[in-house]
C-alpha cells in the first residue's frame, strides 16, 4: 500500500460539492488536496421532495439522504469529470450488505484517478435506511473485512465515522485492525430539530434518526473526537472535518493530529472557501501531506 | 466565465412603495447578466452565524455605472437576511455570486403570436419584458400583489408591454381579486404562445395548468429557498419529468429557477 495520494491538506467532504456547469468559474480546483464524491450506493436513487436542511445556530440539520445516481452514473459521470481536472478522488459509499460493500469498492477502486474510497459506514439514520447497522467496533470490523482485498495497489481504504466521542477510539482501532488505512472523523453528528410553527421537526415523513447537525456548531465535538482518536492511537492517519470555516480551524485540526482537513458546510455558504482558506494557511501547512497508511507506519 | 464571485458593496438604497430598490457595486455580474438568472447573497454581514445564503433576482443590471457595474435589486423585507440589506448603508460589503441559473428560455426569432407574462411582486417580469419587445414580440403583463404598496415597475413595464393589467388583493389599484382568477381569461384573450410566470408556487402551478389547456408554452420562476444557489446542497430540489419521461429531482438552483411548466410534477412541490 501506498500512502493516501493527497495533492494537498484540504479535502472537499462527502456531499458538500458537486459538479456543475459553473463549478469551475467559482473553485480553484487545484487548492483541492481531493474530492471525495457525495456517497452513493449500488443503484441509483431519490429521496423525499420537500425541504431537505434546517438552518440552526451556527448549523445546518439535514437528513442522511442516500439520492444519487449510483456507483455506475458517478464512475460514468463526475469522476472522470474531476479526474480530467487532476483532482484526485476519494469515492465515497454505503451499503446494505457486506456483498454490496464488496462490489462497490471492486467498482470504485478499479477506476482511473480513484485514489481511495470512503466507506460511510455510520451516518444517523443507518438503521433506518435498511444500511448495515454499525454500532459496535466488531461492525466495521467486518465491512472492512468484506472489502479490503478488492482494493488495487495506490487506493487506499478511508472509513468515516460517527460523531460520538465515547464509541470513536473503538470503531477506529477496529477499522484499522481490519487493514483500513485512514480514518475520518467525523461524519455530521445525530440531530433533532422542531419547527417552533408547528411543533414538530420540518422534514415531513422523514425518519427522526436520520437527522444530523453540520457546520461550525460541530467543531468542538469533532476535535474531541480527533483528540480522542490521537491520544489512543497515536499512528492512526486522521482525515478530520466538521465545521471548519477558516485557515485557524483548518491549524487547529491539524495541532489536534490531523493530516489533512475536510471542508463541508462551508462549501454551501462560501462558494470561494478553498482558495480562501488555502491561503489563509501558513506556507507549512499548504504542502501536501503525507498521509502515511497504516501499514506502512511504524 | 459564466459566473463570479464578488464583495459586493452597497452604493444606494431607495424606498419603492412598500419594497426596496438596492444597489450593488458588483463588477462582472452586471456584463454576464440574462433575463431570468438571479444572485446569491450572504446576508447578515461578517459576524453573522447564518450558513444559509439568499436569492433575489437581478431587476437591472448596469455594466458601466461610475462605480464600475452595478445591479439593482427590488427587495422586500421578510426575514432578519432581508431586514439586514434593507438597512445595510452604503459601503456595507454583501458577499454576492451571480449570475446563476438558467436564463429564460426565449424566441429566437421574433414570433407572430404574444406572451404573457405575469407575477407577483414584479421584479422577475420587468427585465423579461424589456428584452421579449427587443426581440420584436408582443407581450401582454398582468402583475398582483397584495396592496398598492406592494406593487412594483407597472409604470416602467408599460413602456415594454403592450398592455399591463394589474390586480391587487385590496383592490387598491386595478382590479380586486386574485392573479389565478383573472388568468384564464387573459389567456383566452389574447391566445399567447408563451406564458412566463412568477410568484408563489400555487400560482405557477394554475399557470402550468392554464397554459397547458390552451396548448401554450409556459416558462414559471421557481422561488422557493435557495440556501447556497450553488448547486452543492440539494436544498432547492423540484420534482420535474425529464426529456426521457423519469421522475427525478431537479436543482432550481442549476436547472432553474425557471422551468417548463409541463415538465414539473406541481402536486409534489414543497410537499
Ligand atoms: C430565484 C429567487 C429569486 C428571488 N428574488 C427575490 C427578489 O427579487 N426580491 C425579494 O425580495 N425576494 C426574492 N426572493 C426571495 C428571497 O430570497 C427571500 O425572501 C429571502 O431569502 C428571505 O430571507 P430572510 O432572512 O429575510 O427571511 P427568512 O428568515 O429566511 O424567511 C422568513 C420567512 O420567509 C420564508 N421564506 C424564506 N425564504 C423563502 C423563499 N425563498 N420563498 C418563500 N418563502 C421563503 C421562511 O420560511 C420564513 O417563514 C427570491 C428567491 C429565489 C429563490
Ligand atoms: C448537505 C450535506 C450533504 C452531505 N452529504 C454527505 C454524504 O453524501 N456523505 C457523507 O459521508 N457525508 C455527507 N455530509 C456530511 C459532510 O461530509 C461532513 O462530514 C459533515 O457535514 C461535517 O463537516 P462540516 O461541518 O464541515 O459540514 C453532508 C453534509 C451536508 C451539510
Ligand atoms: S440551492 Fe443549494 S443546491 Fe440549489
Amino acid at each position: 500500500m501506498s500512502a493516501l495520494a493527497l495533492r494537498g491538506p484540504l479535502v472537499a467532504a462527502s456531499g458538500c460539492l458537486r459538479v456543475t456547469r459553473t463549478l469551475e468559474d467559482l473553485v480553484d480546483l487545484s487548492t483541492l488536496g481531493a474530492w471525495v464524491t457525495p456517497t452513493v450506493g449500488l443503484a441509483a436513487a431519490t429521496g423525499p421532495s420537500g425541504r431537505r436542511l434546517w438552518e440552526t445556530g451556527a448549523g445546518l440539520v439535514h437528513p442522511t439522504c442516500l439520492e444519487g445516481p449510483g456507483i455506475s452514473g458517478l464512475l460514468a459521470g463526475d469522476v472522470p469529470w474531476m479526474v480530467a481536472r487532476k483532482v484526485p478522488v476519494i469515492v465515497s459509499v454505503t451499503a446494505a450488505t457486506l456483498g454490496d460493500y464488496a462490489e462497490l469498492v471492486r467498482h470504485a477502486g478499479a477506476a482511473p484517478g480513484v485514489v481511495g474510497v470512503e466507506l460511510r459506514v455510520a451516518p444517523p439514520g443507518a438503521r433506518d435506511l435498511g444500511l448495515v447497522p454499525v454500532s459496535e467496533g466488531f461492525h466495521v470490523g467486518r465491512i472492512v473485512a468484506a472489502v479490503r482485498d478488492g482494493l488495487p495497489p495506490g487506493c487506499s481504504l478511508v472509513v468515516k465515522l460517527p460523531a460520538l466521542p465515547d464509541r470513536v477510539v473503538d470503531l477506529a482501532r477496529a477499522a484499522l485492525d481490519a487493514g483500513a488505512d485512514a480514518l475520518t472523523l467525523v461524519d455530521a453528528a445525530p440531530a433533532y430539530v422542531i419547527d417552533p410553527a408547528t411543533g414538530r421537526p420540518p422534514f415531513g415523513d422523514v425518519a427522526a434518526s436520520r437527522l444530523s447537525l453540520s457546520g461550525p456548531a460541530l467543531l468542538p465535538l469533532a476535535l474531541r473526537c480527533v483528540h480522542e482518536v490521537r491520544v489512543a492511537l497515536p499512528d492512526a492517519p486522521v482525515l478530520a472535518g466538521g465545521g471548519v470555516r477558516s485557515g485557524a480551524d483548518v491549524a487547529a485540526f491539524l495541532a489536534a493530529g490531523a493530516s489533512a482537513v475536510q471542508l463541508g458546510t462551508v462549501l454551501l455558504h462560501d462558494p470561494v472557501a478553498p482558495q480562501r482558506i488555502h491561503a489563509e494557511l501558513a506556507p507549512t501547512e499548504r504542502t501536501a501531506p503525507s498521509v502515511p497508511t497504516e501499514r506502512e507506519s511504524p | 466565465m459564466r459566473v463570479v464571485h464578488v464583495d459586493a458593496e452597497v452604493l444606494a438604497h431607495k424606498r419603492s412603495g412598500g419594497h426596496h430598490l438596492v444597489t450593488l457595486v458588483a463588477p462582472g455580474v452586471a456584463e454576464l447578466h440574462r433575463p431570468g438568472t438571479f444572485a446569491e447573497l450572504t446576508l447578515g454581514g461578517p459576524h453573522s452565524d447564518r450558513l444559509t445564503r439568499h436569492a433575489f433576482w437581478i431587476l437591472r443590471a448596469n455594466p458601466s455605472g461610475t462605480y464600475g457595474g452595478t445591479v439593482e435589486l427590488l427587495v422586500s423585507e421578510r426575514g432578519p437576511g432581508t431586514r439586514w440589506l434593507v438597512r445595510a448603508g452604503p459601503g456595507t460589503t454583501v458577499p454576492l455570486t451571480g449570475p446563476l441559473g438558467r436564463p429564460v428560455a426565449r424566441p429566437k426569432e421574433p414570433v407572430p403570436g404574444p406572451g404573457v407574462a405575469l407575477e407577483v411582486g414584479g421584479a422577475a417580469t420587468l427585465p423579461l419584458a424589456a428584452r421579449l419587445k427587443e426581440r420584436g414580440c408582443v407581450v401582454h403583463v398582468l402583475l398582483g400583489a397584495r396592496t398598492e404598496a406592494r406593487l412594483h415597475g407597472a409604470l416602467d413595464l408599460r413602456r415594454a408591454a403592450r398592455t399591463v393589467q394589474v390586480v391587487t388583493g385590496d383592490g387598491s389599484v386595478g382590479r380586486r381579486g386574485e392573479l389565478a382568477e383573472v388568468l384564464g381569461g387573459v389567456l383566452d384573450q389574447q391566445a399567447p404562445d408563451v406564458v412566463y410566470a412568477a410568484g408563489p408556487v400555487p400560482l405557477l402551478r394554475t399557470a402550468a395548468a392554464e397554459a397547458e389547456a390552451r396548448g401554450a408554452w409556459s416558462q414559471l420562476a421557481y422561488a422557493g429557498p435557495m440556501p447556497c444557489g450553488t448547486g452543492h446542497c440539494q436544498g432547492c430540489l423540484v420534482p420535474v419529468v425529464g426529456e426521457d419521461g423519469i421522475a427525478r429531482h431537479a436543482r432550481a438552483c442549476v436547472d432553474g429557477p425557471v422551468f417548463r411548466g409541463d415538465r414539473v410534477r406541481w402536486d409534489e412541490v414543497g410537499r
